[in-house]
């Protein structure tokens, strides 16, 4: 906690909310508090959906059932205008996504200090609470997207026909020798596209929450440079106050959209991978 | 952005969520959404088919009261025509009553004049053979002329 320790410059502030609560070495490293924090939401929210859903009844609903129920249905609607082939696994895909992106995106709500803080005083020095801050849980979602995107153009196409569009798409040709000197052109863009699918999923999603944490950090500083009953700590205090305020309500917004986008993403790539070009 | 370990274990989660959502919690709520649905398509279709019944027995209350109305005139005029008729034949038959009643009296008084005129003959000739004989007392000889006073008397009547 930054008050009771030795006086901190901003810049040691910051780093010190940017370590995450680490295990292991080298590659076998694990951040404990990215995968607590995002399992704990998992099983929190699907658990109450669980719990919910098993309640829930076909008459009228109750508030929370009812809300629930309008999430639900949003994502089912988006996944059947989009996606029109036949599968049990996008619309719960895509729930699963937002929900859970949503809710870990909302913990950046939390004022910076108080989980880290709350957590240092039974002894844990570095926490970050936010999980889509850390590429790790983003890549993690967009690397089982592209696992996905990959199945379903097999599943849809055939390995035939998805090696046939991997070849003859977005440059065909009915000339054969033409169609040699553009296999490899194809071959290339294909490549790109498909990578930079889950590259752009991952780094839009960690970008955006990273970026927010760190002003949301840098707002708290404001508070930081209290240094006694003056006027200039007061202004400062108070521009921390509204700043955080104006911060966090524009920061609902990006945290819905961010989710959102990630699933609508996701539904659109894998609508793309089960149909034909 | 350093990439380790965590990764597989934000896969597992993921993985693990996608999951539970796909087995257990989406089924409810799939299957509350479309019972729903049908609930409501329900409902919508019962209202429609309710507007429809109500519109047609509205038409029917409307042709039925149109024709009591229709009827309940036809009973009216009947029943005046059928007042118009007694009236004229109680008229009618009064007027028979009458007359009869008339003609009896008159009948009474042509019997009463006949019979008063009758008897006023009988006096008028008992009267003119009294003055007759008055007259003829000295020189009629009643037993002599007895069939012509008779006569007389007849021929008064």
């Amino acid at each position: 906690m930054a008050t009771t320790s030795a006086p901190i410059t901003g810049n040691e502030y910051i780093s010190h909310h940017l370590v995450n609560l680490q295990a292991g070495s080298g590659f076998w490293t694990f951040h404990l508090d990215t995968l607590i924090v995002s399992g704990l939401i998992g099983c929190t929210v699907f658990g109450l959906m669980y719990f919910v859903g098993r309640r829930a009844t076909a008459g009228v609903p109750g508030k929370l059932q009812a809300f629930i129920e309008i999430v639900v249905g949003m994502v089912d609607r988006q996944v059947k205008d989009t996606f029109h082939g036949k599968s049990e696994l996008v619309t719960p895909l895509a729930i699963t996504v937002f929900i859970w992106i949503f809710c870990m995106n909302a913990i950046d709500l939390v004022p910076v200090d108080f989980i880290p803080g709350l957590l240092a005083l039974f002894g844990v020095h570095y926490f970050k609470a936010v999980p889509t801050t850390d590429p790790n849980a983003t890549f993690a979602m967009s690397l089982s997207v592209f696992t996905l995107i990959i199945v379903f153009n097999l599943r849809f196409k055939g390995l035939g026909g998805f090696l046939h569009e991997v070849f003859t798409a977005p440059f065909h040709s009915h000339n054969l020798l033409l169609q040699l000197v553009l296999a490899p052109v194809n071959f290339v863009l294909r490549m790109i596209e498909e990578v930079a699918k889950p590259v752009s999923l991952a780094l839009r999603l960690f970008g955006n929450m990273f970026a927010g944490e760190v002003l949301f950090i840098l707002v708290v500083l404001l508070a930081g440079a209290w240094s006694g009953p003056t006027l200039g700590s007061a202004a400062s205090f108070l521009g921390h106050v509204v700043l955080s305020l104006g911060w966090a309500i524009f920061h609902i917004l990006i945290v819905t959209l961010q989710a959102f986008v990630f699933m609508m993403l996701t539904i659109v790539y894998l609508t793309l991978a089960s149909e034909s070009h | 952005m350093n990439i380790n370990a965590t990764l597989l274990g934000q896969v597992i989660w993921f993985a693990l969520f996608i999951w539970f959502v796909m087995k257990v919690v989406w089924p409810y709520f799939q299957r509350i959404i479309s019972e729903r649905q049908k609930t409501i398509a329900d409902g919508l279709a019962a209202a429609e088919r309710g507007r429809v019944e109500l519109e047609s027995a509205t038409r029917r209350a409307e042709e039925t009261l149109r024709q009591s109305r229709e009827r309940a005139a036809e009973i009216i005029a009947q029943a005046e025509k059928r007042m118009a008729q007694i009236i004229e034949e109680a008229r009618s038959q009064a007027k028979e009553e009458g007359n009869r009643e008339k003609a009896a009296a008159q009948a009474e008084i042509d019997q009463q004049v006949s019979r008063a005129k009758e008897a006023l003959r009988e006096q008028v000739a008992a009267l003119a053979v009294a003055g007759a004989e008055k007259i003829l007392r000295r020189e009629v000889d009643a037993k002599a002329h007895a069939g012509l006073l008779a006569q007389l008397k007849r021929d008064f009547r």
